[in-house]
């Protein structure tokens, strides 16, 4: 070690000790910034894991005291609400009903809205334009405008209170978002690819499904759990069209018990937790994605 | 049994029947005559998705407006004080409706106020810990979850029970903390419990509003705010004078999207109150009326809330415009 290297250290040995004193007046500076964070954070946090801790105590201990008086012994954690929730027989029923209505419901939308996507982003016909505005106004028109004249048609057509109604009117009320997103990603692909592909001779539909489609595989991973949460997390819809049939999917019966259960109502902790339970796997887990897709719609990426 | 057949022969057959509608279409396609290729081909393509949104959303909306006009089982026009439009007569008279409107103007307003002002602090905030990430994760915690779920968070939150008993509800056990009488939040109207429900769609939002506005925040040049430090700006002025002005564009796209949210606003009333002790807001007085089987007034609910959402179709088309002549 030479005798350079040596100054050098005990100089940043001493400006060390002079910045550590003002980082101690820095932080004391920022002290109230850290408690503001962590209070909102809280607030933020503790409702959801209230319920959580109350899904897993017993209703009598529910009544008696909050979910709090848990975290000390004797805890007395039980599974008797998520037994009790699955035990109404409609329960374990919907949560299939659920997952029938969002898989194909969502693949549905997406199939349809990427062809369309595509037709928007590279081609041009006479009234794209218009096409594309009334396109992107309907992305914000309120479902209850069009409910009453789609129960219609849904009648007039015999499929009303089934299963294949709901993937049809989540594909309507989905596609303009999707075509919006995608024709958007579609035309910021590099045309020089395109070009080449059309002077090799390729049609469309190679064009379509060799290049396009795979291209635009990230911003339909993204949207396609968008669609699906939005699905599973959907009541409106399946209230609207599914609400007095057989296959009322889990949000639809958790609500009818919240509604009809007056006071017993707090075994549905669990169903909550349930229900839950999936959104917030996808979220942990595919965080990047998920708010990607949840970004991407209002600002232009 | 039956229904997981359906629905797998869906999840494979549609891609496939599309699979399908393009390659022969496109054979069809190249037989036909070099102009009229050239015209069909793109109609062709658009077809399956501008056909959906003809059947499901622009029929029906010109369909509901003529509903609107009709008599409850949609038999004949309707008759009453104001002729035809005595649907829009029992809208803007009935008790009912009056106080949905009022409460949809409080979501419009507080809503979307403290959605985005608590999303655009919280974003400016956590810029400054090192924490951020985990931070932001706690914040957009309520956003994947469903207003269903959420509700019945918040009942638990919203608990009340008679004082002198032990409060089970966080919000009540914390009054009893400072010595206060439990408020019964969900039923004391018209100010509390309408504010209890806003309080809710403001939890379930906030993050969305912070994980937009922190990307445009992320984007700011660490320059300029150097610049605003070395004049001497102290760091309120640089939020309120330089990094505001500059995160402006997304407010009022989040903005927008959020006053759309607050008109459409459904779920979490119908869950937790559902319009009880005067609650209602247009989405579900709509949605009660629909119930009921009386289309007519169902349908003017309908067309009132899609009227009052023009102004921001019109805000996002003039965007989606001035998006386009940049690109």
């Amino acid at each position: 070690m030479s005798a350079e290297q040596v100054t050098t250290r005990r100089e940043s040995a001493v400006s060390r000790s002079v910045s550590a004193l003002d980082n101690f007046g820095y932080r004391l500076q920022r002290l109230p910034l850290h408690l503001v964070i962590i209070i909102i954070c809280a607030i933020w946090i503790v409702p959801t894991l209230g319920m959580v801790i109350n899904s897993f105590r017993s209703i009598g201990d529910m009544n008696l005291a909050g979910w709090w008086t848990t975290l000390f012994p004797p805890h007395g954690f039980t599974f008797a609400s998520y037994q009790q929730v699955l035990a109404i027989e409609e329960v374990p029923v919907s949560i299939l009903y659920s997952i029938l209505i969002t898989i194909p419901a969502t693949v549905i939308q997406l199939t349809i809205a990427t062809m369309g996507a595509y037709a928007f982003a590279w081609m041009r016909f006479p009234g794209r334009n218009l096409f594309f505005i009334v396109i992107v106004g309907l992305m914000v028109v309120p479902i209850q405008m069009t409910l009453i004249p789609v129960l219609q048609i849904f009648k007039a057509l015999h499929v009303n209170g089934t299963i294949l109604s709901v993937w049809l009117a989540h594909s309507g009320y989905g596609l303009p978002f999707e075509v919006f997103l995608l024709r958007n990603y579609l035309g910021g692909l590099p045309r020089e690819i395109f070009e080449s592909a059309e002077v090799d001779g390729a049609g469309h539909s190679v064009r379509f499904l060799r290049i396009a489609v795979p291209m635009t595989i990230p911003a339909i991973a993204s949207l396609t759990i968008f669609v699906f949460l939005g699905i599973w997390n959907d009541l409106l819809v399946a209230l609207a069209f599914l609400g007095v049939s057989a296959y009322r999917p889990f949000t639809v019966v958790i609500t009818g018990l919240v509604t009809s259960q007056g006071g017993g109502w707090q075994y549905l902790t669990a169903a909550a937790v349930l229900q839950m339970a999936l959104p917030l796997a996808v979220f942990i887990f595919l965080q990047r994605y998920f708010v990607r897709g949840i970004t991407s719609g209002s600002v232009k990426g | 049994m039956d229904q997981i057949i359906t629905a797998v022969v869906a999840v494979v057959g549609v891609p496939l029947v599309l699979l399908g509608y393009i390659i022969g279409g496109e054979r069809v396609m190249e037989r036909l005559p070099d102009r009229l290729q050239g015209w069909a081909r793109p109609y062709f393509w658009a077809l399956p998705a501008v056909g959906f949104a003809t059947i499901f959303m622009v029929y029906p909306m010109a369909r509901t407006v003529v509903i609107s006009l009709r008599n409850s089982a949609d038999t004949e026009w309707a008759s009453g004080p104001w002729g035809v439009f005595a649907n829009y007569h029992y809208f803007f008279t009935f008790p009912d409706t009056l106080t949905a409107l009022r409460n949809s103007v409080a979501w419009l307003v507080f809503y979307t106020f403290f959605a985005v002002f608590l999303g655009l602090v919280i974003a400016i905030l956590v810029d400054r810990v090192r924490y951020e990430s985990l931070a932001k994760i706690a914040i957009f915690l309520p956003v994947p979850i469903s207003a269903v779920a959420a509700s019945i968070i918040w009942k638990f939150m919203f608990d009340y029970q008679t004082p002198g008993t032990p409060q089970t509800g966080t919000l009540n056990a914390v009054l009893g903390i400072f010595g206060r009488d439990p408020t019964p939040w969900l039923i004391d109207e018209p100010f509390v419990n309408n504010a209890a429900l806003i309080f809710v769609g403001i939890w379930t939002a906030v993050g969305f509003c912070m994980v937009i506005i922190s990307a445009s925040l992320k984007a700011i040049s660490s320059e300029v705010l150097e610049a605003a430090r070395i004049d001497g700006a102290n760091e309120f002025q640089i939020v309120r004078l330089v990094v505001t002005p500059l995160l402006w564009p997304t407010i009022t796209v989040v903005g927008t999207t959020m006053l759309i949210n607050a008109l459409k606003t459904f779920d979490i009333v119908y869950v937790m109150t559902n319009g009880a002790y005067n609650t209602d807001v247009i989405a579900t007085r709509m949605f009660s009326q629909m119930q009921s089987a009386h289309y007519g007034r169902a349908a003017a609910v309908g067309v009132v809330l899609f009227v009052a959402i023009v102004p921001l179709l019109i805000v996002n088309i003039r965007r989606f415009q001035q998006q386009e002549e940049q690109r």
